[in-house]
């Protein structure tokens, strides 16, 4: 049986899924102000100079990408997935025994089975 | 007058095991010292598991002769080090993971050691998988052993150079744009990426998720076969794994490519291709044609989109799957940190490279309010585009060819300072991965020294009309024979 | 509230949903293990390990939309929220967002007017829960225990159709009592299995437009949750009188302070970054499946209700708290059925005696030391007047200390009604023989006196004399 995916244009006509084109102006390049930005929600320090050149090579990046601007994607249904099937269910059943002396012999620190980190505040 | 050991493909050492020409343990003791004496020089292995290897051997041996062992009893094989392996060593090339041990082994890792595999090591690779030239990885880059002043290509470079330099007769790979064929292509050997959903991905760090595949390095499709066999199915820990029958691919061996119907894209031979790679590979075409396959021209109006599609959709996914090293279950944590903030940021910040940064970073930005719409959600619609041009093409023919990389392999470092450049080694394998096509690349020819590799790729579940046309092409020619000089 | 005011609320529910295992993985879901002993690799966000769906929670998704006459949706799709914090440990939770599993449902409450009033229910979608953080003893640390990460949650949320605290808590108490009844959540909010975040806001009488809402995180009772909204409510309307704005923030509520402030951590502009999960195929429920799980729903509180009111004849406020629960309704019934007594007086015995001695004892209705048969057996008592209700009363406090069924207890301590006309007449003669001057003045018409003469009868009787036998053959003599 081939599950191939129905046609992005059928999709989007039968779902009734409507994405119309909207000309959004793409935004080109990236300045350091938005790079430093997107450190932060990614959780990355970046060196000084390292800084500098991620800004620079994200530009070319973002720069390079915006060509998809050009497909007209009117009706067409995003595809988040490559085969057109459903998710498949497990068994509501305990499978799993405690292990936790074993995975956490990777843990950088822990303390009565506990994972530390520096102190949470709400 | 049969050859050494390590010049034999999967299926003769197969057939040499069973006769009692040889035991796994010398072929295995065989393959340790070839990789002892040179992996100094080509860096594909981040660890080797000698020990494990030889204790592995001896059981295969003795299962042999008690009439027992699964279909790869005794045969000795390599994992890229992105599969977890239970109690071993598994870094994914980057220095996030330089002393992370596996509590558990991958799906693939358990059912391929279910069939007897003996694994001699773990290859190197770009760091999570993210590269084209294995420069990436935290353990220092691979050399090819074709020029060793070139790159194998990657991601998967430690498994292509490990198995066109016989230290190992095959190794498993995995391929989210290209990373098992591109480096095959480049090193002379066999990269087959099934369907998406054929093997299960449990237990194979993710980099995109919905574009991973894991695959084989080979010398030769009729190997690459047997392992799929032995690899493939359905596994229920992995959700994106599908309940499709596994044929015995070995069976497509016999059939004959005569009546195939070839596709040839015509955005394959654009100007981005080098010359005499277009050539090499409109030869391999010939020949298939000469034997009876039908060459039919095909269009896929959105093909060129598919590296900016997947510049999109692969960091976007990898921004998300690579969230979870943070430093607190596993992995790399920084030292002293002041906060929680900073026990992230630095942590992430000396854990990862550069291009994995870069590429969480855009990632993180092509999903974030505000552009999520403008790429994100605009890189599934063409997705879904490029998708189509691929099943209407398969209304037509077979399978479709062309090269698998623009290039031949290119000296390491000069694709570095350019991430785009570097990307477009992707342009002829990253349409297959955001279809959840297979594809393989078998070697077609030389240039200038180096190998070139015939890149095919079919409909879902098209493994068998791959295999059968790889296997054939490689009856009439003899480009996989080929081995590096140093390593005959 | 202030009447220049309006106030809108929505809520948002968490209720843990009573599956063996988590949503995503094989590790046990039981409450109170040691740390990190119910985490297995997937909850850990172990490299390289999958997300695989538990059928059950798919299951009671379902049952609860058809509970609240939603729609249950054909497709549904898992995405990811994505956010860094120590106890989530992929730096994302898997929710649903743009197609959840449940749509447009509906409930009814009671409003603060006792009118009947329509709640709109926008959704409810699976998610996994959170790992928790503890603090003490660990010095400048906080340690993550990850045996929560991956229990199942359905996230409840309300139309801002609610306005007082007191609806909100009404509206709160029906989600609660249905997800009960459904048998897909045990609904203990001390462990935090039912937890609510609230949006408030208010806004000038007659405005359409909302005001700005904040919302209040956490709020794991029913008195908090009152408690709390009722201090954003003024709070808010404080600062907008104080010729303020009200700031859209999270809040959390101290219950020691009773009082609501904004949360100091995070925060900071989140991005959640959702995208459908690409480990996760979309969950497909078809007509068939939504009509086989229709089938299995039991009778819900809301046709309960009715049920009692109209089969029973009972009170609309007695069927109110019989139906709170299953369990307590099913006592009822039990009750009943054995009974000879006429269903209003079960009502009034279960609402008032037991379960006022149960809420003394804090206990729960699984939990009474007396059977349905053993009320039954009490109320038959009085139904053939054996004991009257004042007795009945001393009997049940015997019953409840264990010392036997209603008839050992009135056989042993005799408590037996008297019944015997004769007797009565003597002890009614008795009576008026020593209260003369009463008996002139009720005579001379002082028609209230009655309720005298019956006192000093049942105190002659220890309470043992039927009072309506008394009260008859003392206006028969006095007559």
């Amino acid at each position: 049986m081939c599950a191939r995916a129905r046609t992005g244009v059928e999709r989007g006509r039968a779902e009734g899924v409507s994405h119309k084109k909207k000309q959004q102006e793409f935004p080109v390049s990236l300045d350091k102000d938005q790079v430093q930005q997107i450190a932060v929600l990614a959780r990355l320090r970046l060196a000084d100079d390292e800084f500098a050149e991620t800004v620079d090579k994200l530009s070319r990046i973002v720069d390079f990408v915006d060509q998809l601007s050009q497909a007209d994607t009117t009706d067409v249904v995003p595809m988040a997935h490559p085969l057109d099937v459903a998710q498949r269910l497990r068994a509501d059943a305990v499978t799993e025994p405690n292990e936790r002396d074993r995975f956490q012999e990777n843990a950088p620190s822990t303390q009565d089975g506990l994972y530390l980190v520096p102190k949470v505040i709400e | 007058m049969a050859r050494e050991l390590h010049q034999q493909t999967l299926t003769e050492l197969a057939a040499g095991l069973e006769s009692g020409d040889f035991s796994s343990v010398e072929l295995t003791e065989a393959l340790l010292a070839r990789v002892a004496d040179h992996d100094g020089a080509l860096n594909a292995f981040i660890t080797v598991t000698g020990e494990q290897a030889l204790a592995a051997a001896k059981a295969a041996d003795e299962a042999r002769a008690a009439g027992k062992g699964g279909v790869l009893n005794g045969l000795p094989l390599v994992h890229k080090d992105i599969f977890c392996t239970r109690d071993v060593l598994t870094t994914c090339g980057s220095r996030m993971l330089e002393n992370f041990v596996s509590p558990y082994n991958a799906t693939v890792v358990d059912k391929l050691a279910d069939a007897g595999a003996v694994v001699l090591g773990k290859t190197n690779m770009d760091e999570f998988a993210m590269g084209s030239s294995n420069e990436t990885s935290y353990y220092g880059p691979v050399k090819n052993p074709w020029h060793l002043d070139y790159s194998p290509g990657g991601s998967s470079g430690g498994s292509a150079a490990a198995v066109a330099a016989r230290l190992a007769p095959a190794a498993t790979g995995t391929d989210t744009g290209g990373s098992i064929r591109q480096p095959a292509a480049l090193t002379g050997t066999v990269g087959l990426k099934p369907t998406y959903g054929r093997v299960s991905r449990y237990g194979m760090i993710a980099f995109a998720s919905s574009l991973d595949q894991a695959g084989v390095i080979t010398r030769s499709s009729a190997d690459a076969a047997l392992l799929l066999g032995v690899m493939a199915g359905f596994d229920e820990r992995d959700s994106t794994s599908i309940d499709h029958p596994v044929p015995d691919y070995t069976t497509a061996l016999s059939q004959p490519v005569d009546g195939l119907r070839i596709g040839v894209v015509k955005q394959h031979f654009d100007a981005g291709l080098d010359e005499a790679t277009g050539k090499a590979v409109r030869e391999a075409l010939a020949v298939l044609e000469a034997n009876g396959a039908k060459l039919i021209d095909v269009d896929m109006p959105n093909i060129d989109l598919s590296v900016p599609t997947y510049y999109v959709v692969a960091p976007a996914e990898c921004s998300s799957n690579l969230s979870r090293f943070d430093g607190v279950r596993f992995g790399h944590r920084a030292d002293e940190p002041e906060d929680l903030f900073d026990l992230y940021c630095r942590s992430r910040g000396e854990g990862f490279g550069a291009e994995v940064k870069r590429r969480v970073m855009t990632g993180t930005y092509v999903l974030s309010a505000g552009y999520y719409d403008a790429y994100y959600l605009k890189a599934q619609q063409v997705r879904h585009l490029i998708a189509d041009d691929f099943h209407k093409a398969f209304e037509e023919v077979d399978v479709i060819a062309g090269p698998t990389s623009p290039t031949p392999a290119f000296r390491l470092g000069d694709k570095v300072d350019d991430p785009i450049t570097m990307y477009l080694n992707d342009i002829y394998t990253v349409g297959a991965n955001l279809a959840g096509l297979p594809g393989v690349s078998t070697p077609c020819g030389f240039v200038d020294g180096l190998p070139v590799g015939l890149h095919l790729v079919g409909p879902h579940w098209g493994e068998e009309a791959l295999i059968r046309c790889a296997h054939n092409y490689e009856q009439l020619t003899d480009w996989h024979f080929a081995c590096p000089e140093d390593y005959s | 509230m202030s009447g220049a005011w309006e106030v809108v609320i929505g809520l948002e529910i968490h209720a843990q949903l009573a599956t063996k295992s988590k949503i995503f993985s094989g590790a046990s879901t039981a409450y109170g293990a040691e740390p990190n002993t119910q985490a297995c690799l997937v909850d850990l966000g172990y490299p390289g390990v999958l997300p695989v769906l538990n059928e059950e929670v798919v299951h009671m998704a379902a049952m609860f939309g058809l509970a609240v006459n939603a729609t249950v949706a054909p497709r549904s799709v898992f995405a990811r929220k994505n956010y860094f914090y120590p106890d989530l440990p992929k730096g994302y939770q898997i929710s649903q967002y743009e197609l959840p599993i449940v749509e447009h449902g509906e409930l009814f409450i009671t409003d603060d007017d006792g009118n009947e009033k329509r709640i709109g229910i926008t959704r409810a979608h699976l998610e996994e829960d959170a790992g928790k953080s503890t603090h003490e003893g660990l010095g400048a640390f906080s340690g993550i225990d990850l045996n929560r990460a991956g229990t199942p949650l359905l996230e409840i949320v309300s139309e801002p159709d609610l306005r007082s605290a007191k609806e909100a808590v009404a509206y709160m108490r029906k989600i609660h009592s249905i997800v009960r009844y459904l048998g897909i959540s045990d609904g203990n909010m001390q462990e935090g299995s039912f937890r609510c975040d609230a949006n408030v806001s208010v806004r000038p009488r007659g405005q359409a437009e909302f005001g700005t809402r904040t919302e209040l995180k956490n709020l794991n009772s029913f008195r908090f949750v009152e408690k709390a909204i009722n201090f954003e409510i003024e709070r808010q309307i404080d600062v907008i009188e104080d010729g303020g704005d009200v700031v859209q923030e999270t809040r959390l509520y101290d219950a020691n302070k009773d009082e609501t402030r904004p949360m100091r951590s995070k925060e900071e502009a989140n991005d959640y970054r959702y995208f459908p999960d690409p480990d996760l195929l979309p969950v497909e429920i078809d007509a068939a499946y939504i009509e086989a799980v229709r089938d299995t729903l039991p009778e819900l509180p809301d046709a309960k209700r009715h049920r009692f009111i109209d089969d029973y004849g009972i009170r609309a406020d007695d069927a109110d708290i019989l139906t709170t629960s299953r369990s307590l309704a099913d006592f009822y019934e039990e009750v009943i059925a054995a009974t000879a007594g006429e269903p209003q007086g079960v009502a009034n015995f279960v609402v008032g005696e037991l379960m006022g001695a149960l809420n003394k004892a804090g206990l729960g209705i699984e939990d009474s030391p007396v059977s349905a048969a053993a009320v039954a057996g009490l109320l038959d008592r009085i139904k053939d007047n054996t004991i009257s209700g004042k007795i009945a009363k001393e009997v049940f406090e015997a019953m409840w200390a264990g010392e036997g069924s209603a008839d050992e207890i009135i056989e042993a301590k005799g408590l037996k009604q008297i019944t015997d006309s004769s007797a009565i007449e003597a002890i009614v003669d008795k009576v008026i023989e020593a209260n003369p001057g009463q008996v002139a003045e009720y005579k001379a018409g002082k028609d209230k006196l009655i309720g005298y003469f019956v006192g000093q009868v049942m105190k002659e009787t220890g309470g043992k004399a039927n009072p309506g036998q008394v009260n008859q053959i003392l206006k028969q003599k006095l007559g």
